[in-house]
């Protein structure tokens, strides 16, 4: 117990563990997400660091003190109105120029599915299934009945799209520079499918599949995160996202089809 | 009216006094308070050292003398309900608004006595209930306090026991909002007209009006949760569940989203009942403390009711990440960009009050100062998650967790800190120790900061909420040293509460006694009762002759509602 605290502490002498800022993003639209949250915080410093040295300012030099008694006439002051009037245009522009235009890219302007890697997502007590439709680009039927250990989404292998699907678990791949689409599914309860490094987060709720999709400009290797509280393992419940080079990428396709090949056989 | 001597149990048990019950539900309220923070320190120490045995009462707890994921999460759960709907919103509106409300609107009690008691006793019920749950096999409630379906649904039989428990304590908040709203408007002194009421009233009966028109739908949405749990129905599931490979045997073509709208139709009204009466609180400290005018009493008003009414029209804020298309989310972006208005106004307004005054630095002064700046912060950083853009980054991380926070505990609990300080010469007929105040306040002060602060760095770097051990992550290993100063902090904010609490307590008998009735020289009603009010507050009626904070322009003495004349 002593050790691991003497540990614990000593990180903390040696300033390690004090990391803070927004983590690496490799996708296409992340900037836009970074820059407003940057010019909000600047926002926010500039309205606190104004109220901050009034109310020091004010708690100075309208102190109780001899001589000093306050000053109970009527006020009017005009110039918070227009501080309000500020406020308010900036905020209304933020919703019309960086938010709105964000998410209507995210939610309506998706790309071609051509030309896309769709896979599907589906979240489970504590894993991430992913679901590849393999070189025939289109899924196979799944079916909950077929749900067992080694098929964890009930892919009908004996559909002629489901042949050569790729499930992995846990594993998500993607080549750089190709817009992905995401539908995401749950099986049990609620998850919350992050990418930090991707600025992606949506919940994952079951009942229900939601499309949504990113593209990746850096390749790297990073995490997935389960944002939502999902029972006793959801602090476990880490994926690993890999942005790999579209050779690597094909690499590993290949390895998957002949591991599904060696399984037929 | 004269009164026979009552037996002890009638007079300070099952009161109908509602100075009695006000405190009754303060005290209440701080244990739960204590023993929610307590919840806390335990998860901290988890946070801080992973795995880690808990020194003297690990063992326990559980057999390796650490906490287990299965109780983190259970303690999580109770954190957010015993702090919210045990701690905080009893403390605001029970004990500062049954307290309150009636001595400053010049009533002789609540305006439904019987009422007034039975709220108490079945929010007490419902308290008693609520702690039975970690009595229950395989612990309390684990599926935090916002108990998201199909988890809950599928979960340990205390959520079942946690659901009761909701139904009792959201009944007793609809029998209190009923009588607060009644009492305020109905039994008005004679010359108290609406814009004469004291602002801490004008917040405390749009809190009542939240509470009975959002709680309902809560209630409801309990029960359905009960049936989905106790008489197998399928409201809030979805057909085709799968649970750890098998079948889950239910009839299924219910909606997980259907609760989470329920749910967050009250707990988004819920946040400004959170934090109205604070509000109210800080403006008669502060106004009292200024020696001057409140400045904009009637922009106050207004924005108070403004942000009450906006309330109800934000509550999918929370949702933006359950796949909400443009439209609805257009919408709820602009609702809730609008509602961070009036409360910029109403900040503004309270800062504008100092302008021109004399600063008593009291204690309870010291609390509403603090106030100020630290619910600025958390009512700031609502503005990254209110948007959807920024909100995909931030949303379920510790950003929120700080957010929130800022604006309860830094916010209102400093508030009503501050209010039990200002009022407890009223309660009492004496003053706490000064010397213990400052000593509190100024520890608190810089602890909690240290407590809340980093959660806003490590949220930024993406690390989720609720996590047992978030060192799985690499992001939340890069972060995991801020957890250590959180938790340290934590504990030294835990130890500053004991002058506090020790001051409560010995101040009863040994405190300073007040010089006269009115110790602070403020203008409102309440001040005119004697300290401690006799019961039935008023031996006379009183009548009010002016608006509240008034001064003399020629004296600059204070003109309290209830003197007839300048003199």
């Amino acid at each position: 117990m002593m050790e691991q605290l003497a540990k614990a502490w000593q990180d903390v002498l040696n300033k390690r563990g004090f990391e803070y800022g927004l983590p690496s993003d490799v996708s296409t639209h992340g900037f836009a997400i970074d820059n407003l949250i940057t010019t909000l915080h600047y926002f926010m410093a500039l309205l606190f660091v104004g109220w901050g040295i009034y109310l020091v300012y004010c708690l100075v030099r309208f102190r109780e003190r001899e001589g000093h008694t306050a000053d109970v006439a009527p006020q009017h002051f005009s110039l918070p109105k227009y501080l309000e009037i500020g406020v308010v245009i900036f905020e209304a522009c933020l919703l019309v120029f960086f938010s709105y235009p964000v998410w209507a890219k995210l939610k309506t302007d998706f790309p071609d599915r051509e030309t896309s890697l769709v896979v599907r997502i589906t979240a489970e007590q504590f894993a991430w299934n992913i679901h590849y439709p393999g070189k025939d680009g289109k899924f196979g039927k799944t079916n909950i009945d077929l749900i067992d250990g080694t098929n964890p989404v009930g892919l009908d292998r004996e559909d002629p799209n489901g042949k050569d699907d790729i499930v992995s678990i846990n594993q998500f791949n993607v080549p750089v520079g190709k817009p992905v689409i995401v539908e995401l599914g749950a099986k049990d309860v609620i998850h919350g499918f992050f990418l930090p490094n991707a600025r992606v987060k949506h919940d994952a709720i079951p009942g229900m599949v939601f499309p949504l999709w990113f593209e990746t400009k850096e390749t790297g290797k990073f995490e997935i995160a389960c944002a939502q509280l999902c029972g006793v393992g959801h602090y476990r419940m880490k994926g690993y996202f890999n942005v790999l080079t579209q050779e690597e990428y094909d690499n590993w396709i290949l390895e998957e089809e002949e591991a599904l090949k060696e399984e037929g056989a | 009216m004269s009164h026979h001597e009552m037996p002890f149990w009638k007079k300070y048990i099952f009161s109908t006094d509602h100075k009695v019950i006000g405190l009754q539900y303060g005290i209440t309220a701080t244990f739960f308070l204590l023993f929610g923070f307590f919840l806390m320190i335990l998860m901290r120490w988890q946070l801080a050292y992973p795995g880690v045995e808990i020194p003297l009462i690990g063992k326990a707890l559980t057999e390796t003398g650490a906490l287990t994921p299965e109780l983190y999460n259970a303690l999580g759960a109770m954190h957010g309900t015993i702090m919210i709907f045990l701690g905080v919103v009893p403390m605001g509106v029970g004990a500062f608004g049954n307290y309150l409300v009636p001595l400053q609107v010049g009533a002789c009690d609540m305006a439904f006595p019987k009422l007034n008691m039975m709220s108490y006793w079945v929010y007490f019920v419902g308290g008693v209930i609520m702690m039975m749950s970690f009595l229950m096999p395989g612990g309390a409630a684990a599926s935090g306090w916002t108990s998201y379906p199909p988890l809950s649904v599928i979960s340990n039989n205390a959520q079942t026991v946690w659901l009761l428990s909701m139904v009792f304590l959201i009944t007793s908040s609809l029998l209190g909002s009923v009588n607060t709203i009644v009492t305020a408007i109905q039994l008005r002194a004679k010359g108290l007209n609406f814009m004469r009421w004291p602002i801490h009233v004008w917040a405390q009966v749009t809190t009542a009006f939240l509470l009975l028109l959002a709680f309902p739908p809560l209630e409801g949405a309990a029960i359905l949760q009960l049936a989905d749990r106790v008489f197998g129905s399928s409201f809030f599931l979805p057909s085709g569940l799968v649970v750890s490979g098998e079948k889950l045997g239910v009839a299924g073509g219910g909606n997980p989203l259907l609760w989470q709208h329920l749910f967050w139709f009250l707990a988004h009204p819920e946040v400004y009942v959170l934090i109205l009466p604070a509000v109210g609180v800080v403006c008669e400290i502060v106004t009292t403390n200024c020696r001057k005018p409140f400045y904009g009493y009637k922009t106050m008003v207004y924005s108070i009711l403004f942000l009450g009414f906006m309330s109800f029209v934000v509550w999918a804020h929370h949702m933006f990440m359950t796949g909400m298309g443009v439209t609805l989310s257009s919408f709820f972006q602009a609702t809730t960009m609008i509602i961070s208005i009036p409360s910029v106004i109403i900040l503004t307004t309270i800062l504008l009050t100092l302008w021109g005054a004399s600063i008593r630095f009291t204690v309870p002064m010291l609390f509403a100062m603090a106030f100020l700046p630290m619910f600025a912060i958390g009512g700031l950083t609502g503005l990254p998650l209110g948007l959807t853009a920024s909100d995909i980054h931030l949303h379920d991380t510790y950003y929120v967790i700080g957010h929130f926070h800022y604006v309860v505990a830094p916010g209102t609990l400093f508030a009503l800190m501050g209010g039990v300080y200002y009022w407890y010469p009223k309660f009492s007929g004496r003053h706490m120790n000064e010397f213990l105040g400052k000593l509190h306040f100024w520890v608190s002060f810089v602890a909690i900061n240290f407590v809340f602060m980093p959660m806003f760095l490590m949220g930024s770097k993406g690390v989720s909420r609720r996590m047992y051990d978030q060192t799985q992550y690499s992001y939340g290993a890069s972060t995991q040293s801020w957890n250590v100063v959180m938790s340290t902090a934590a504990f030294v904010l835990l130890l500053a509460q004991i002058p506090f609490i020790w001051n409560m307590f010995t101040a009863w008998k040994t405190g300073k006694k007040v010089q006269n009735d009115n110790p602070w020289e403020a203008t409102t009603l309440e001040w005119a009762a004697s300290s401690p009010p006799p019961h039935e507050n008023f031996p006379t009626p009183v009548e009010v002759y002016r608006n509240p904070y008034s001064y003399s322009a020629t004296t600059r003495k204070v003109l309290p509602q209830f003197i007839p004349q300048e003199g």
